[in-house]
């Protein structure tokens, strides 16, 4: 058995870097250091594998060529008066380069999984900007942590031992020198291992959030509860946050896709802001792809833009709202949709969904899908990470390299010399 | 391609050559002494021939500026770019996407620029937008002296080790000398503070911004870096600073043997007097009288334009200050075990006195600083105005009734203060090409770039100006436009931008610094450092380093240390 030290996993935001490989035969055998979620990904990637590129011809599929997939591709693409470009987020930066050159060639429209997840994180930032830093300054300074809509444990299950509560930083080396507050409507499984559980009411954390500024401010609520928190423990929270030496909040979904959407992040950012008046705090976001930061950073160096792009006046132009593809689905005015390492069909509202499913779709993608079920075009591709390599970006902008371990079966290549060859043939090359 | 430049007057100070009438030959991308045969010829007859642009200080490409980027979306809106046959799109002011960068440098004759300040931890990314910036060739800087392991080894005077674990960081991910900015400043505003004087403390390395720019001066040399230490100082952008500014300049007096030992960067930022901002008045003459009696030093401007800027800096508390006063947005991004950042938007105004009394040092400086070998034209890109202003500098420093004009606008209180009314000194063309491209080149230690010479790349840019019938003085619009749009630019021997137009779309290289360090200092070293290494940060050593082959057009200077 030959071993592979420091593997990246490319599965979740935390990108853990110390992965062990164990390979026999160029299969995984053993995989050591990984969450229990890594561990799967490692052991089951080559399970439910597309292994032919194949063309929806009278509802039947029909495997073809590589050669003739593409040629498809370029057909469906170069006929399209308004295509969308869609997903990203589980593939390479290299990748996305050439989906963005794609985009801007056909003057379509190129989005990322963002849109439907932390888009609002993205707006909030962009209406007031942000305190953060890389998960390092977290491990070695943090004496208080906060997760707020959010529950590491099983979806980034090594982030609290990596980078938070349970790491070993250079100032801060115990468990026991960190406080640990987790805001969410339930009692989730980190709020079992916090020190303070704040249960709030749900669709409340504006409110609560702006109590909390409010009272960092030195302000009297005058209410005796808010957001279903008595006042004395929104009191004693702030004091919290304020003696601390350094202070840092994390938060998921819970906040971002709750009603408020991006005024829940600014109150956020402008709490964590405001309380860098009085001590040292930052604010980071439970990015979830494992690629979906560098996803951001590609589109927003090329076009100046993180996500919903849209190049149909021959420029870049960005509105979410009007420019992000659920939108531009549900208005019916797509005609084609290039989908690279994502599931559009699972994650869409069921309407745009519907919608979706009734224009031609080329789908890239390792694995079979309900997407890949209802395209008209699907090139299956290698694993990134596993079989190809690649750069992504962790969930605090550290880009890592992603490393080739295995070999991909047989015919099979990368997202990126599969858009290359649709590239080449757009331009006629 | 072979290609002949006929008849243009040429500028090209590193080989002394003041606007005599000659015709440049290029071969194979090089400057030759003489082509035969299939050449292209093109007629710089009444025309500018000057080596192309070299800018040592921009803030183009990594983590930092895409976070302006993104932060930004209303400033990307008015200012948009088409795709052409030639030209990616893309978008403009005052942090324009990569592409667009590329092409807006070629345009003014730009052929060369250094990214000037990229956390070691995030290079990777800051080398993956330069890969997709075309035109230019390119470099950039590595913060590292907020470096808890370059902080350790200097705290404890181990300067051997602290260059070798330099010399591997740069060889590792590719960068190109040792930037400093605000040194234990920027380690302290981890817990949200800052130093105030070069001889604060900065617990818990026992250590003192001045022993760190002592310190890195000395590895600088040990190292035989192309470059000189380049430093932000402490205290930036604070009234009274220019005390501080040259009390460190004075800390490294003693480390020079007459060569340039130190280059400061966007001295307008640190050129304050007054103790407060109402009280605020330029320190340009102390720093001037300084820099033309310590010959040891290098400075550029940080000039002022007054309009839209993005301010970013690794120097997180300033641009924390930055925020407090002027209450626009503001992120910060504190890089683990090395250095943060910070950005704010900023809009520079001519009534504003402040703003008035900034813009007219960084002139000042430029103006009372007599060897232009030692001062260079910048606008700290995009924090004091953006380098596309670069054709209105010229214009000021050429014209004093451009200046003129600019005056008669500024806040009344702030012109009757300033020096600047009182400067009658114009600079030459000749003087232009110094602070633009062959004084940069050389204060890089890029041999073959800003000059003409045999040998030199051919790197050119051409302007559509007659020097012997135009009096700059008082057609300064004409300077203006000329430089604003080069009549050819020339890179690496293809005609790259006509008039002003992008005709070809080419990528190029990105120098770095591949130094030789003995094998047996280089082993000890980093074994020692690994176990810190993974202790201090969070990811491992070996997915630190940045493989050549993640560089588009890799290219190494082999550098023989001192060690």
């Amino acid at each position: 058995m030959k071993t592979i030290n420091n593997v990246v996993c490319s599965f979740c935001g935390c990108l853990c870097d110390d992965i062990e490989v164990g390979i026999e035969n160029n299969k995984i055998v053993k995989v050591k250091n990984a969450c229990s979620l890594g561990i799967s990904k490692f052991l089951n990637y080559d399970k439910h594998r597309i292994l032919k590129p194949r063309i929806r011809k009278s509802n039947e599929f029909i495997n073809v060529s590589l050669e003739e997939a593409i040629d498809e591709c370029v057909e469906i693409l170069s006929n399209a008066s308004y295509p969308i470009i869609y997903g990203w987020s589980n593939t390479s930066n290299e990748a996305l380069r050439i989906g963005v050159e794609i985009a801007e060639l056909i003057g379509g429209v190129i989005d990322n999984t963002t849109s439907v997840c932390h888009g609002p994180t993205i707006i909030g930032v962009q209406d007031i900007g942000e305190s953060t830093s890389t998960l390092g300054q977290v491990k070695n300074r943090a004496d208080l942590i906060i997760y707020w809509g959010s529950n590491p444990l099983h979806a980034h299950p090594r982030h609290l031992s990596r980078y938070t509560a349970l790491s070993k930083g250079r100032f801060v080396k115990t468990r026991k020198e960190r406080k640990v507050i987790v805001v969410d409507v339930r009692k989730t499984a980190t709020a079992n291992i916090a020190d303070i559980f704040i249960q709030i009411k749900p669709n409340s954390d504006y409110e609560l959030l702006s109590a909390l500024r409010y009272a960092v401010n030195n302000g009297e609520i005058e209410q005796d509860e808010v957001a279903g928190v008595p006042v004395e423990k929104i009191e004693e929270l702030a004091e919290m946050m304020i003696s601390c030496k350094f202070g840092a909040l994390m938060f998921g979904l819970g906040l971002t896709m709750s009603p408020g959407k991006h005024r829940n992040i600014e109150a956020a950012i402008a709490l964590v802001t405001d309380l860098n008046k009085y001590t040292k705090f930052v604010i980071l976001p439970m990015r979830g792809h494992y690629n979906v930061t560098g996803a951001n950073n590609v589109t927003c160096w090329i076009t100046g833009y993180p996500f919903a792009v849209d190049f149909s006046k021959g420029y870049p132009y960005y509105n979410p709202g009007e420019t992000t593809i659920a939108d531009i689905i549900a208005r019916g005015e797509c005609d084609a949709a290039l989908i690279v390492a994502s599931d559009p069909i699972s994650h869409l509202p069921i309407e745009s969904a519907k919608k979706l499913s009734k224009i031609p779709i080329i789908t890239i993608d390792p694995h079979e899908t309900p997407t890949t079920k209802v395209s008209k075009v699907v090139i299956p591709s290698s694993y990134v990470g596993i079989e190809c390599e690649g750069t992504a970006y962790r969930m605090d902008g550290v880009p890592l390299r992603l490393k080739k371990i295995v070999d991909p079966p047989d015919g099979i290549v990368s997202d990126e010399e599969i858009l290359k060859m649709i590239l080449s043939k757009l331009r006629g090359d | 391609m072979k290609i002949l430049i006929k008849n243009g007057y040429v500028y090209d100070p590193l080989n002394k050559i003041d606007g005599e009438i000659m015709d440049i030959a290029i071969e194979n991308g090089k400057i030759v002494e003489s082509v035969s045969g299939e050449v292209i010829e093109i007629d710089a007859k009444n025309m500018i021939v000057m080596p192309g642009g070299v800018d040592l200080h921009s803030h183009i490409a990594g983590s930092k500026v895409n976070a302006g980027r993104l932060l930004r979306p209303e400033d990307h809106y008015k200012d948009v770019e088409k795709k052409t046959n030639v030209k990616r799109s893309g978008v403009g002011h005052t942090i324009p996407s990569t592409f667009t960068t590329g092409y807006r440098y070629s345009e003014m004759g730009y052929t060369t620029v250094m990214e000037a300040a990229t956390p070691p931890l995030k290079t990777r990314h800051t080398h993956e937008e330069l890969n997709d910036m075309p035109m230019i060739d390119k470099a950039c800087l590595s913060v590292l002296d907020n470096n808890w392991i370059v902080l350790d080894y200097l705290s404890k005077n181990e300067l051997e080790k602290c260059a070798a674990f330099i010399g591997w960081i740069l060889n590792a991910i590719k960068g190109y000398g040792i930037k400093i900015v605000n040194p234990g400043g920027v380690e302290l505003w981890g817990w949200g503070k800052n130093v105030k004087t070069i001889d604060d403390q900065v617990p818990p390395f026992n250590i003192t911004p001045r022993e760190i720019i002592r310190g890195l001066c000395k590895v600088n040399k040990m190292l035989n870096l192309p470059h000189t230490i380049h430093l932000h100082t402490n205290n930036l952008g604070t009234p009274g600073n220019y005390r501080t500014l040259i009390e460190s300049m004075k800390c490294v007096s003693d480390l020079s043997d007459g060569s340039i030992i130190l280059h400061v960067t966007h001295v307008q930022f640190c050129g304050y007097k007054g103790y407060s901002w109402i009280t605020l008045s330029s320190g340009a003459d102390e720093i001037a009288k300084f820099v033309n009696e310590n010959k040891y030093v290098t400075l550029d401007l940080g000039q002022i334009v007054f309009g839209d800027a993005t301010t970013m800096t690794a120097d997180g508390p300033f641009q924390y200050i930055l925020y407090s006063l002027s209450k626009n947005k503001w992120i910060n991004a504190d890089v683990e075990a090395e250095t943060s950042a910070g950005i704010v938007p900023y809009r520079f105004k001519k009534k504003n006195y402040v703003n008035a009394i900034q813009w007219s040092i960084g002139l000042e400086l430029a103006l009372l600083i007599k060897d232009p070998w030692r001062v260079f034209l910048t606008t700290d890109h995009p924090n004091a105005g953006l380098f596309t202003s670069y054709p209105k500098l010229i214009a000021w420093l050429m014209s004093n009734k451009a200046r003129e004009k600019i005056l008669k606008k500024v806040n009344k209180r702030a012109k009757s203060k300033m020096i600047l009314p009182s400067l009658e000194r114009e600079y030459s063309f000749y003087e232009i090409a110094i602070v633009t491209r062959a004084g940069t080149a050389k204060a890089l230690g890029l041999k073959n770039k800003g000059h003409l010479g045999i040998g030199a790349d051919a790197d050119i840019a051409i302007y559509d100006i007659n020097p012997k019938e135009i009096d700059p003085s008082k057609e300064y619009k004409k300077v203006r436009k000329a430089f604003r749009k080069a009549a050819y630019t020339i890179k690496d021997g293809k005609i790259v931008c006509k008039n002003g137009e992008i005709v070809e779309n080419i990528f190029g290289r990105t120098y770095w610094v591949n130094v030789d360090i003995p094998k047996d200092l280089l082993i000890s070293t980093i074994s020692e450092v690994k176990e810190k290494f993974e202790e201090y940060y969070t990811v491992k050593m070996e997915n630190y380093a940045i493989h050549e082959n993640e560089l588009l057009k890799s290219a190494p200077l082999k550098i023989n240390s001192n060690l």
